[in-house]
């Protein structure tokens, strides 16, 4: 036999005296396929039965339309609102010292902790006309529940956290002697800050503002008790899905499901390329 | 996630602190001052408030209306449903991110990166299309419906589709904490355990878990606190028949819409404490055992 010794890059798995592998990666494999790719290929199956034309025809209908944009148009200006404060929370949080800190920076994970119909019924009686601050914003003429502003809140609110952690371990991390350098070459606070210390977190901010958008579009138990779910004005995509399936359109529901997972994967394709540009740029993630 | 604050950098010495306003490193007293204020005054308005709200508008009518609340049978068997998919969805996912940290973390193969984000999947779809994708593959129309009728098996609007679907929105938690822990910590102990004469099973048990365990319990926390409070994907699978497969968060939005608000938020300041004893067990976890949580500082 003339065969070479395997090379070890055509290898499937690099050698370990370590047991467990088959086992445990068997199992993994397995669990993953049952629990989250059939079930996602069923929904790519039946998409692609209805072609690109079918999927074309759902969302150019006007309620579709208006639906999605809805969920795109407002979860961007919510994930850019939440990524300005989420920026100055996290700024806050790392570089100064003031009594109650460290509750603060608890305070930040609420969102994630809090489920979000909760969120939703008390969002909707705070901002109701006449809720504790739906009656301050009456008086100056603005309505927040069951308009699009509504929604906005609700988006921020579920946006914060991601635009705050991944920001804050990158200010962590900024070398004070950078700062210093820059400080002694003469540069006032403002100059040092906007040239020196920011350019570095630009893609942390953008990874927050991506994730926060990402999961605005989604996002469904805190928006619909507030939105009002009024067709054409505030009623978001993920809403228009649970309409569809409770009238048994199936091929609806799967189409605006393409969608909004499409948009969800460029989305995340975003990140990645964020993060390998940053990678190269600045060295780091 | 979230394991960022426990990279909070330690109070700095007084020294340096009492000479803060002629530092170099440091905005102004002002400008200090104003930060603070604008982030606090918009945490609270955001996310204080409405926790707030839960409880002031649970309690708006008083004790015995508020404790009517869970006197009702519904309300019971809601919060029974909820504990019953919680015991089978977290330690579901117990298992499968041990076993995937285990795999992935002290072995290397081709296409690791590929798993892993596979694994991260379900945090990117919306929890309405992940019941879309149940209902899909279990309902009436569903691929497996018409064998299943045949089979006289409900899963979709009955607790196995509620079960499902809660496994899948919290499907990364425990795993996405584990990898980089378990990256981090590397196979040197195991090696030195197995050498000794241990079994594989004997070293993961008395050399693995120990090293991990915290981790474990902070992701463990997490994924509970999901799973008991999830509502969009378990809404589309749930079919809402009262008394059978309402969960917590389906009988808060019930009871929303029929105008019961003092029950709803009554019902609602119960998921409201949970989401306070995971924040307040989550922070003191991060306080004390940050390097067991999480790998590194910079873990995304």
């Amino acid at each position: 036999m003339a065969e070479p010794p395997l090379r070890p890059r055509r290898r499937f798995r690099q050698p370990s005296v370590i047991p467990g592998f088959g086992l445990t990666f068997g199992y993994a494999l397995t669990v993953l396929s049952l629990i989250v790719l059939l079930p996602l290929a069923a929904l790519v199956l039946r998409a692609s039965k209805l072609g690109f034309s079918g999927i074309w025809e759902v969302a150019t209908d006007p309620r579709v339309a208006s639906a999605l944009k809805v969920s795109f148009g407002v979860s961007l200006l919510a994930a850019l609102t939440a990524s300005v404060f989420g920026f100055i929370v996290a700024w806050v949080l790392t570089r100064y010292t003031f009594p109650g800190r460290k509750i603060v920076d608890a305070v930040v994970d609420l969102p994630f902790a809090l489920p979000t119909a909760v969120a939703g019924i008390a969002l909707a009686a705070l901002y109701a006309p006449n809720g504790l601050v739906g009656e301050q914003l009456a008086k100056l003429g603005i309505e927040a529940a069951y308009t699009p502003l509504g929604i906005f809140i609700a988006m921020v609110f579920i946006g914060l956290p991601f635009a705050v952690r991944t920001v804050q371990p990158l200010i962590v991390e900024i070398d004070k002697e950078i700062e210093e350098a820059s400080a002694t070459l003469g540069a006032g606070r403002l100059h040092t800050l906007v040239h020196v210390v920011l350019p570095p977190l630009i893609p942390a901010v953008l990874t927050g503002f991506a994730l926060a958008f990402a999961r605005g579009v989604g996002e469904y138990g805190s928006i619909i008790f507030i939105a009002g779910n009024l067709p054409y004005v505030s009623e978001i995509a993920p809403l228009l899905i649970v309409i569809k399936l409770s009238e048994y359109d199936y091929g609806g529901a799967c189409a605006i499901a393409t969608i909004m997972l499409g948009i969800s994967f460029l989305t995340l394709l975003a990140i990645n390329l964020i993060q390998a540009w940053s990678r190269r740029r600045f060295g780091y993630v | 996630m979230s394991s960022a604050s426990a990279v909070v950098p330690p109070i700095k010495s007084p020294p340096i602190q009492s000479d803060r306003a002629a530092s170099v490193v440091t905005e102004g007293r002002i400008v200090r001052w104003l930060l603070i204020g604008v982030a606090i005054v918009f945490l609270a308005l955001f996310l204080v408030l409405p926790l707030v709200t839960v409880f002031v508008q649970a309690f708006a009518k008083g004790w015995a209306a508020y404790l009517a609340a869970f006197t009702e049978a519904d309300a019971r068997s809601a919060v029974r449903l909820t504990l019953i998919t919680a015991a089978i969805a977290v330690p579901f996912n117990l298992v499968f991110g041990v076993a995937a940290a285990w795999a992935i973390a002290k072995f290397e193969f081709r296409g690791k990166n590929l798993l892993v984000t596979l694994i991260d999947l379900p945090f990117s779809v919306s929890p309405v299309v992940s019941g879309l994708i149940y209902v899909l593959v279990f309902g009436a129309q569903g691929l497996l419906g018409p064998w299943l009728i045949a089979q006289d098996v409900q899963i979709i609007f009955a607790i196995p589709g509620i079960v499902l679907a809660t496994i899948f929105v919290t499907f990364p938690f425990v795993a996405r904490q584990l990898i980089p822990l378990m990256q981090e910590q590397g196979t040197a102990e195991e090696e030195a355990a197995l050498t000794l004469g241990a079994s594989g099973w004997h070293a993961f048990r008395t050399v693995t878990l120990p090293n991990i365990r915290w981790g474990l319990l902070y992701s463990v926390l997490l994924c509970n606190a999901r799973a008991m409070g999830e509502f969009g994907a378990v809404s589309v699978v749930s079919g809402h028949i009262r008394g059978l497969t309402n969960t917590l968060p389906l009988h808060v939005e019930i009871l929303y819409n029929e105008y019961n608000f003092v029950a709803a938020f009554a019902v609602a300041s119960l998921l409201a404490g949970l989401a306070l004893v995971t924040l307040v067990v989550k922070s003191l976890l991060e306080w004390r055992y940050a390097d067991d949580i999480a790998a590194g500082a910079r873990r995304h």
